[in-house]
Protein backbone atom coordinates (compact mmCIF):
# COMPACT_ATOMS: atom_id res chain seq x y z
CA UNK A 1 0.00 0.00 0.00
CA UNK A 2 1.63 3.44 -0.96
CA UNK A 3 0.83 6.46 1.49
CA UNK A 4 -0.39 8.17 -1.65
CA UNK A 5 -4.16 8.74 -1.82
CA UNK A 6 -6.49 8.12 -4.55
CA UNK A 7 -9.53 9.72 -5.13
CA UNK A 8 -12.21 9.47 -7.56
CA UNK A 9 -15.36 11.72 -8.46
CA UNK A 10 -18.71 10.85 -10.20
CA UNK A 11 -21.69 13.15 -10.79
CA UNK A 12 -24.83 10.87 -11.05
CA UNK A 13 -28.17 11.81 -12.03
CA UNK A 14 -31.43 11.67 -9.77
CA UNK A 15 -32.58 8.41 -11.53
CA UNK A 16 -32.85 5.34 -9.71
CA UNK A 17 -30.10 3.82 -12.35
CA UNK A 18 -27.80 5.53 -10.34
CA UNK A 19 -27.91 3.51 -7.60
CA UNK A 20 -26.49 0.74 -9.33
CA UNK A 21 -24.10 2.64 -11.21
CA UNK A 22 -22.92 4.03 -7.92
CA UNK A 23 -22.89 0.61 -6.27
CA UNK A 24 -20.87 -0.90 -9.26
CA UNK A 25 -18.02 1.65 -9.31
CA UNK A 26 -17.81 1.21 -5.60
CA UNK A 27 -17.73 -2.67 -5.69
CA UNK A 28 -14.30 -2.24 -8.18
CA UNK A 29 -12.70 0.16 -5.90
CA UNK A 30 -13.44 -2.11 -2.86
CA UNK A 31 -12.01 -4.91 -4.83
CA UNK A 32 -8.79 -2.93 -6.15
CA UNK A 33 -8.28 -2.02 -1.91
CA UNK A 34 -8.39 -5.96 -0.78
CA UNK A 35 -11.70 -6.02 0.73
CA UNK A 36 -12.96 -9.16 1.09
CA UNK A 37 -16.71 -10.81 -0.49
CA UNK A 38 -18.07 -9.89 2.51
CA UNK A 39 -16.63 -6.49 3.63
CA UNK A 40 -17.53 -5.87 -0.36
CA UNK A 41 -20.89 -6.65 0.21
CA UNK A 42 -21.41 -4.08 3.28
CA UNK A 43 -19.35 -1.76 1.40
CA UNK A 44 -21.72 -1.92 -2.16
CA UNK A 45 -25.34 -2.13 0.12
CA UNK A 46 -23.94 1.16 2.02
CA UNK A 47 -23.52 3.18 -1.02
CA UNK A 48 -26.56 1.85 -2.21
CA UNK A 49 -28.46 2.95 0.12
CA UNK A 50 -26.81 6.23 0.48
CA UNK A 51 -27.25 6.92 -3.06
CA UNK A 52 -31.46 6.16 -2.80
CA UNK A 53 -31.07 8.66 -0.12
CA UNK A 54 -29.67 11.16 -2.44
CA UNK A 55 -31.84 10.07 -5.50
CA UNK A 56 -35.52 9.98 -3.78
CA UNK A 57 -35.23 11.90 -0.53
CA UNK A 58 -32.81 14.70 -0.73
CA UNK A 59 -32.91 15.36 -5.24
CA UNK A 60 -37.01 13.90 -5.22
CA UNK A 61 -35.26 12.40 -8.47
CA UNK A 62 -35.26 15.95 -9.65
CA UNK A 63 -33.55 15.98 -13.01
CA UNK A 64 -32.09 18.98 -12.52
CA UNK A 65 -30.05 18.21 -9.42
CA UNK A 66 -27.21 16.10 -9.24
CA UNK A 67 -25.26 13.54 -6.45
CA UNK A 68 -21.96 13.59 -5.73
CA UNK A 69 -20.09 10.18 -5.13
CA UNK A 70 -16.81 10.64 -4.00
CA UNK A 71 -14.48 7.70 -3.51
CA UNK A 72 -10.59 8.26 -1.54
CA UNK A 73 -8.62 5.66 -0.59
CA UNK A 74 -6.36 6.91 2.22
CA UNK A 75 -3.20 4.77 3.39
CA UNK A 76 -5.52 2.87 6.00
CA UNK A 77 -8.77 3.29 4.63
CA UNK A 78 -11.93 3.82 1.98
CA UNK A 79 -13.45 7.30 2.04
CA UNK A 80 -16.83 7.07 0.68
CA UNK A 81 -19.13 10.34 0.41
CA UNK A 82 -22.29 11.15 -1.04
CA UNK A 83 -23.65 14.88 -1.84
CA UNK A 84 -26.88 15.46 -2.86
CA UNK A 85 -28.74 19.27 -3.58
CA UNK A 86 -31.65 18.57 -1.40
CA UNK A 87 -32.33 20.86 1.81
CA UNK A 88 -30.11 18.38 4.08
CA UNK A 89 -31.15 16.63 7.29
CA UNK A 90 -30.48 16.27 11.01
CA UNK A 91 -29.71 12.83 11.59
CA UNK A 92 -31.16 12.91 14.93
CA UNK A 93 -34.68 14.19 13.28
CA UNK A 94 -34.51 10.74 11.31
CA UNK A 95 -36.93 8.39 13.11
CA UNK A 96 -35.15 5.25 14.25
CA UNK A 97 -36.22 2.07 12.53
CA UNK A 98 -35.99 -0.27 15.46
CA UNK A 99 -38.75 1.33 17.80
CA UNK A 100 -41.66 -0.93 17.94
CA UNK A 101 -43.91 1.51 16.47
CA UNK A 102 -41.39 1.89 13.24
CA UNK A 103 -40.76 -1.96 13.16
CA UNK A 104 -43.47 -2.44 10.48
CA UNK A 105 -42.65 0.44 8.15
CA UNK A 106 -41.82 -0.45 4.79
CA UNK A 107 -38.91 1.93 4.84
CA UNK A 108 -36.52 3.81 6.71
CA UNK A 109 -34.26 1.63 6.74
CA UNK A 110 -30.90 2.85 5.35
CA UNK A 111 -29.20 4.84 7.69
CA UNK A 112 -29.61 1.99 10.08
CA UNK A 113 -28.06 -0.60 7.30
CA UNK A 114 -25.09 2.29 6.52
CA UNK A 115 -24.06 3.10 10.50
CA UNK A 116 -24.35 -1.07 10.84
CA UNK A 117 -21.93 -2.57 7.80
CA UNK A 118 -19.18 0.65 7.98
CA UNK A 119 -17.09 1.94 10.33
CA UNK A 120 -17.97 5.34 10.99
CA UNK A 121 -20.78 7.36 9.27
CA UNK A 122 -21.46 10.72 9.38
CA UNK A 123 -23.82 13.54 7.66
CA UNK A 124 -22.96 17.25 7.58
CA UNK A 125 -24.76 20.06 5.36
CA UNK A 126 -22.51 19.98 2.37
CA UNK A 127 -21.20 22.46 0.14
CA UNK A 128 -24.44 22.23 -2.21
CA UNK A 129 -26.81 22.87 0.97
CA UNK A 130 -28.18 19.29 0.85
CA UNK A 131 -26.83 16.36 2.71
CA UNK A 132 -23.03 15.02 3.06
CA UNK A 133 -22.91 11.88 4.01
CA UNK A 134 -19.59 10.78 4.86
CA UNK A 135 -18.93 6.73 4.56
CA UNK A 136 -15.59 5.01 6.31
CA UNK A 137 -14.13 1.42 6.22
CA UNK A 138 -11.00 0.65 7.22
CA UNK A 139 -8.55 -1.37 4.56
CA UNK A 140 -8.28 -5.06 5.28
CA UNK A 141 -4.62 -4.57 6.22
CA UNK A 142 -5.19 -1.85 8.70
CA UNK A 143 -7.79 -3.41 11.08
CA UNK B 1 -29.44 -12.55 -11.88
CA UNK B 2 -32.19 -10.58 -12.20
CA UNK B 3 -35.87 -10.86 -9.94
CA UNK B 4 -37.65 -13.65 -10.69
CA UNK B 5 -40.68 -15.29 -8.83
CA UNK B 6 -42.36 -18.59 -9.71
CA UNK B 7 -45.59 -19.58 -7.39
CA UNK B 8 -46.78 -23.20 -6.76
CA UNK B 9 -50.05 -24.42 -4.63
CA UNK B 10 -50.26 -27.29 -1.48
CA UNK B 11 -52.60 -27.63 0.23
CA UNK B 12 -54.02 -24.39 -0.27
CA UNK B 13 -50.57 -22.32 0.56
CA UNK B 14 -49.02 -20.88 -1.89
CA UNK B 15 -44.98 -20.92 -2.28
CA UNK B 16 -43.41 -18.26 -3.82
CA UNK B 17 -39.70 -19.41 -5.50
CA UNK B 18 -38.21 -16.50 -5.54
CA UNK B 19 -34.81 -15.94 -7.18
CA UNK B 20 -32.57 -13.15 -7.67
CA UNK B 21 -32.18 -9.43 -6.31
CA UNK B 22 -34.91 -7.75 -4.46
CA UNK B 23 -33.83 -4.14 -5.15
CA UNK B 24 -35.06 -0.48 -5.57
CA UNK B 25 -36.43 -0.33 -9.33
CA UNK B 26 -35.57 -4.20 -9.63
CA UNK B 27 -37.52 -7.03 -7.61
CA UNK B 28 -39.21 -5.23 -4.70
CA UNK B 29 -42.17 -3.78 -7.26
CA UNK B 30 -42.72 -6.93 -8.73
CA UNK B 31 -42.73 -8.75 -5.41
CA UNK B 32 -45.13 -5.74 -4.05
CA UNK B 33 -47.73 -6.46 -7.09
CA UNK B 34 -47.69 -10.65 -6.64
CA UNK B 35 -48.21 -10.82 -2.54
CA UNK B 36 -51.00 -8.14 -3.59
CA UNK B 37 -52.58 -9.93 -7.05
CA UNK B 38 -52.39 -12.62 -4.54
CA UNK B 39 -54.14 -11.49 -1.67
CA UNK B 40 -57.06 -9.67 -3.53
CA UNK B 41 -57.87 -13.29 -5.08
CA UNK B 42 -58.15 -14.72 -1.37
CA UNK B 43 -54.74 -16.43 -1.39
CA UNK B 44 -54.16 -15.90 1.93
CA UNK B 45 -51.56 -18.67 2.69
CA UNK B 46 -48.18 -17.65 1.46
CA UNK B 47 -45.00 -18.72 1.75
CA UNK B 48 -42.00 -16.74 0.18
CA UNK B 49 -39.01 -19.17 -0.16
CA UNK B 50 -35.98 -16.77 -0.32
CA UNK B 51 -33.69 -19.61 -0.97
CA UNK B 52 -32.42 -18.26 -4.44
CA UNK B 53 -32.23 -14.86 -3.45
CA UNK B 54 -28.70 -13.48 -4.29
CA UNK B 55 -29.38 -9.75 -2.78
CA UNK B 56 -31.81 -7.99 -0.93
CA UNK B 57 -31.33 -3.99 -0.03
CA UNK B 58 -33.80 -2.04 2.44
CA UNK B 59 -36.50 -1.84 -0.73
CA UNK B 60 -36.50 -4.97 -0.51
CA UNK B 61 -36.61 -5.80 3.11
CA UNK B 62 -39.27 -2.96 2.74
CA UNK B 63 -41.54 -4.99 0.49
CA UNK B 64 -41.13 -8.01 2.79
CA UNK B 65 -42.72 -6.19 5.38
CA UNK B 66 -44.64 -4.53 3.62
CA UNK B 67 -46.47 -7.89 2.16
CA UNK B 68 -46.44 -9.49 5.58
CA UNK B 69 -48.73 -6.37 7.08
CA UNK B 70 -51.06 -6.56 3.84
CA UNK B 71 -51.42 -10.38 4.18
CA UNK B 72 -52.11 -10.03 7.91
CA UNK B 73 -54.37 -7.32 7.45
CA UNK B 74 -56.12 -9.38 5.00
CA UNK B 75 -56.80 -12.11 7.78
CA UNK B 76 -54.06 -14.07 6.48
CA UNK B 77 -50.08 -15.11 6.92
CA UNK B 78 -47.05 -14.41 5.33
CA UNK B 79 -44.35 -16.67 5.92
CA UNK B 80 -40.47 -16.91 4.92
CA UNK B 81 -38.43 -19.87 3.79
CA UNK B 82 -34.64 -20.85 3.44
CA UNK B 83 -33.12 -16.91 3.86
CA UNK B 84 -29.39 -16.85 3.18
CA UNK B 85 -27.28 -15.56 5.58
CA UNK B 86 -27.06 -12.32 4.15
CA UNK B 87 -30.66 -12.15 4.26
CA UNK B 88 -30.62 -13.22 7.95
CA UNK B 89 -27.87 -10.97 8.84
CA UNK B 90 -30.45 -8.22 7.45
CA UNK B 91 -33.43 -9.12 9.33
CA UNK B 92 -31.54 -9.72 12.29
CA UNK B 93 -30.08 -5.84 12.08
CA UNK B 94 -33.30 -3.95 11.20
CA UNK B 95 -35.17 -6.67 13.94
CA UNK B 96 -37.33 -8.11 12.06
CA UNK B 97 -36.27 -11.52 12.22
CA UNK B 98 -38.68 -12.27 15.61
CA UNK B 99 -41.45 -10.75 13.53
CA UNK B 100 -41.53 -13.15 10.81
CA UNK B 101 -42.32 -16.53 11.03
CA UNK B 102 -39.07 -18.12 9.90
CA UNK B 103 -38.35 -21.61 8.32
CA UNK B 104 -35.76 -24.03 6.74
CA UNK B 105 -37.33 -26.36 5.66
CA UNK B 106 -40.47 -26.04 3.58
CA UNK B 107 -42.27 -28.80 5.43
CA UNK B 108 -42.78 -27.01 8.71
CA UNK B 109 -43.71 -23.88 6.93
CA UNK B 110 -46.54 -25.22 5.53
CA UNK B 111 -47.50 -27.58 8.57
CA UNK B 112 -46.89 -23.96 10.55
CA UNK B 113 -50.36 -22.32 9.06
CA UNK B 114 -53.18 -22.31 11.00
CA UNK B 115 -56.15 -24.21 9.79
Amino acid sequence: MTSQTKRMEVTLESIIDSVDLAEDITLRIAEAAGFDDEDRHRIGMSVREGVINAVTYGNHQNREKKVFLTLELDPGRLVIRILDQGEGFVLSDVPDPLAEENLLKSSGRGILLMKAFMDEFGVVRGRTGGAELTLVKKLPAAT
Amino acid sequence: MSFKATSREIRGVVVVDVSGRITLGEGSAMLREMVRDMTSKGQLKIVLNLGDVTYIDSSGIGELVSGFTTVKNSGGELKLLNLTKKVHDLLQITKLYTVFDVHNDEASALGSFRN
